[in-house]
Order: structure tokens, then sequence, then C-alpha cells
């Protein structure tokens, strides 16, 4: 997929119709247009259609030979809020019928919300790979927040994986890599209650694993079914 | 699904029978041309504008001409200046598509280029085919045309066929140009090779030195062969040579500039 690449004076379905008679084997036209999220725009020229609808047309000619692997190079480029939820709602319910979906993009809140795996890489390296947890928990850790009142910060701070322990009165802040095993101690071990666990952004693992901010659009953000 | 299915899998793929062509894209693209407002008053409104304000005047409906009469000479130059005008035209809109991606979204597609200069010829017959009946039309409709019947079909064929000459140069010229200047350089091209192929005037009616340029004009050959039913002459070789190398010249400017535009992705 690509800016461009359309015909301004067919509609969306006579483009997609027109993809599908270039294919020996082709899915219906209409099921396209209706995993595509495009069937109530179909006969609407694709001069007039927005760049997500566009787009989502684009995704429908991609559909027509019934490919394994769909490979989308930065899709969402220049689309507006609705567009892009539009889009990716259309994406990942293809993606559940069994497809597999490999995106690139910019938009980290993107990957973090529609990638089922997501690989950093940075200069031509890998530096991080896994589900948009793990690589958030990788670079920056969690946070956990429990009540424990009376807590032992010398205790707590010895648990493996701890980096930091912060007491406000009641309420401990741990921060740590791998907040399973520290929760799981905290739960078994200590009277601690109404714990939270909460992860940082992926763009701060991202600028943290990337070493500076000015990487560039280094990363590969893979969502597999 | 293991790797060696998915890998059948996709060695199942076939290709497109008759390289991706097909009626139903033919279909699609003249709906398109359609709705080109421009290329339809170039190809239809514009010949029979002509035709209705110059063909039909009363000296050329009393005077003979070969087996009918002036005012058929005329129908058959405007019926050609509009079929070549359509071909032409819709050659040229590749450069639109070169502009749009969409020649390159064709590239990934299993389409071969020959089906698509064949899905683009016949597209192009079909707006000529209207060009040539609608100017063929309204020499009907106002009764002023005087011409056996055989000679209204065969020559109404000869015309309609014998444009796809330009649909080539149309190709050539819409992979060759930047897409903002086709249109000015089409419409130049074809109205000085209607001029000098005596489609407007009569070529008897050029000076000795036009005449002999002209022979060696595009439009001469193809003019003077579908006019040669009605007006009776012998054919002549050099109509037929002229035709001949004016295509040549095209068709392999058309394969060379597609080649070309091919090649840059």
């Amino acid at each position: 997929m690509q800016t461009g690449g359309l015909l301004k004076d067919l509609t969306v379905a006579e483009t997609v119709e027109y993809t599908a008679r270039l294919f020996a084997v082709s899915r219906p036209v209409a099921e396209v247009l209706e995993r595509a999220g495009i069937t109530a725009i179909a006969g609407r020229r694709v001069g007039k259609c927005s760049g997500g609808e566009q787009q989502r047309l684009r995704f429908a000619m991609a559909l027509i030979p019934d490919p394994e692997l769909l490979i989308l190079d930065e899709p969402t480029q220049g689309m507006d809020v609705e567009g892009r939820r539009g889009f990716w709602t259309a994406i990942r319910e293809d993606a559940a019928r069994g497809r597999t979906v490999i995106f690139a993009t910019h938009y980290l809140e993107e990957a973090d919300a529609y990638a089922d795996r997501i690989v950093l890489i940075s200069k031509g390296q890998i530096v991080a790979d896994g589900t948009a947890a793990e690589v958030k928990g990788l670079a920056s850790g969690r946070t956990i927040r429990a009540t424990l009142p009376g807590a032992d910060e010398t205790a707590l701070r010895a648990i493996p994986g701890v980096d930091g322990v912060e007491v406000r009165g009641d309420t401990v802040l741990i921060r740590c890599g791998d907040s399973d095993t520290v929760a799981r101690q905290l739960l078994t071990q200590t009277p601690a209650r109404d714990l939270e666990i909460t992860s940082r952004g992926l763009e701060d693992a991202f600028i943290t694993l990337t070493g500076d901010g000015a990487a560039g659009p280094s990363d590969r953000n893979q969502a597999a079914t | 699904m293991t790797a060696q299915t998915a890998l059948a899998a996709a060695l199942d793929r076939q290709p497109p029978p008759a390289g991706g062509f097909s009626p139903a894209i033919v279909r699609l693209e003249v709906r398109r041309l359609l709705r080109n407002r421009r290329t339809m008053i170039l190809a239809l409104i514009l010949p029979v504008l002509f035709f209705w304000g110059f063909g039909l005047n009363k000296s050329y409906v009393h005077e003979r001409a070969g087996h009918g009469n002036v005012s058929a000479v005329e129908m058959i130059s405007i019926a050609l200046y509009g079929a070549v005008a359509a071909t032409a035209t819709c050659g040229a809109m590749v450069s639109i598509e070169r502009v749009a991606g969409w020649s390159r979204q064709l590239r990934v597609t299993p389409l071969s280029p020959a089906a698509y200069v064949v899905i683009k010829m016949l597209t192009s017959l079909v707006l000529a085919a209207g060009s040539v009946a609608a100017v063929f039309l309204v020499g009907a409709l106002t009764h002023k045309v005087s011409m056996p019947a055989g000679l209204w079909v065969i020559t109404g064929l000869c015309v309609w066929i014998g444009s796809l000459l330009f649909a080539a140069f149309g190709l050539f010229a819409g992979y060759l140009l930047p897409s903002e200047n086709v249109a000015q350089v089409l419409s130049l091209v074809l109205t000085l090779c209607s001029f000098v192929g005596g489609l407007f005037i009569p070529f008897s009616q050029f000076s000795p030195d036009l005449q002999d340029f002209a022979r060696f004009t595009p439009l001469y050959g193809l003019s003077q062969l579908v006019h040669d039913p009605l007006t009776g002459g012998t054919v002549q070789w050099s109509w037929i040579v002229n035709l001949a190398v004016w295509l040549a010249i095209f068709v392999t400017g058309a394969v060379w500039s597609l080649r070309r535009d091919t090649a840059r992705v």
C-alpha cells in the first residue's frame, strides 16, 4: 500500500472489481468491501473519498488475491483520528480471521493498541521483540502501587527485580522490571492490598531502547495473528 | 499453516487467462471514459458540430463526388477526425494514470503490458465507434448526404478501424510526455494532421508545395483510403505505404515509451 495508485474517476466498487478481474482467483468484490468496511461507500467516486477511505480501499484491493501475509508501510500516515480508527478496526477484524499483517508505523500508540507483537529496530538492530506490554516492560519497567501499612523499605528493595521503592504513608510505589514476581511476592509474603500495576508508555520505551529520540523512523511493529 | 503448505499454496497461484485481459475491464474503462467531459466534447460533440456547421451547405449537397455528393466526402472526413481524436485521447489517458500512480499499481498485479495495451485499444475503439456513429447519424437524419447504402457501412467501418492508428500515437504521447502537456500537444498534432491530411479543406485545394508536403503526414494515407470507396479512384500504393510507415512509427514509439516508463518504476 502506498499513497496514490488510485483512479479518481472510478467508484470504490469499480476499483475493486477492476483489481479482481486481473487475478485468476479472487475473493468476491462484495466480501472484500465488507471486510475493509467500505460497503457503505461502494458507489462513491474515489476522488471524493477521504484519505482514510482511500486507504481502506487500498486495503480492500490487497485482499482481492486473498494473501496470507499483508505488509503495510505507514498505512495510516496523514489520516485523521476517525479514519485511522476505522482503518485499524478493519485490519484487526481481518487479522482475527487468520491473516498475518505486518506494518511499520510512526505512531507508537498505534502499535501499542493494535499490534499483537512489536519489533523495535534501531540502526538496523532489533532492540526489542515481544508484545506491547513486554516491550514496555523491557525498557522502563512497571510501577506497582499498593497499600501496605508499615512497609519495610529495605525488605522490599531486597525482592529480585526491584529497581526502586518509595513509601508515601501507607502507600508504596515500587519500580521494577519484572512486576509479576514482585507482585506475587507482595501478595503472598506481605499484607499488601489494592495492587495496581501500570506500565509506562511505548514511546518512553522506544526512546530508552533506541538510545536517543533522533533515531528516526526505525521502528518496525508487527501485528501477527 | 506450515511453511510447506504455504509454499504449495503460493505455487498454486494461476496466472490470469489472456494476461489479465477481460471484457469486464474494457467495460469499466469505457465507463470511466464516459465520465470524462473533455474527452466527450472532443470526440463526440465537436465533430458533430463541425459537420453540421461546414459539411451540409447547399453547394456541398448539390455537388456530386464519386458515388455520392460532397457532403458525403465531408461526412467521412469529419468522422475520421472525430474517430482519431477519440482514439488518441483514449491512448493519452495513460499519462493521467501514470501521474496517479495507477500504472505502478497495475504492475504489482498479474496484468501483462500487452493485455493492457489491448484493453486500451478496445476502449478507444468503443469511443471511436460512438464518434463515427454520431457524425453518420447527423448525415442520415438531415437527409443531405447522398451515398449508396453499402458505402455507409464500408466507409464507416474503414474509418473506425483506421482510427486505431492514432490509438498507438496516443499511447506513445501518453507514456512519453508529462500529463500537463499531453492534452495540448495532442490537440495541436491532431489539428495539424487533420488539416494537412485534407480533412478540413479538400486536398485538391492545397498549393502544389503543400500537397507534396502533405503526402508525408500521418493522416494522408488513411484519409485517401477511407474516401476511396466513395470517390472511386484507384487505390495508390503511396497511400498504403504512408499508412504502413506511420503505423510502424507510432507502434514502435508506443512500445518504446511503454518500456521506458516500465523500467523507471
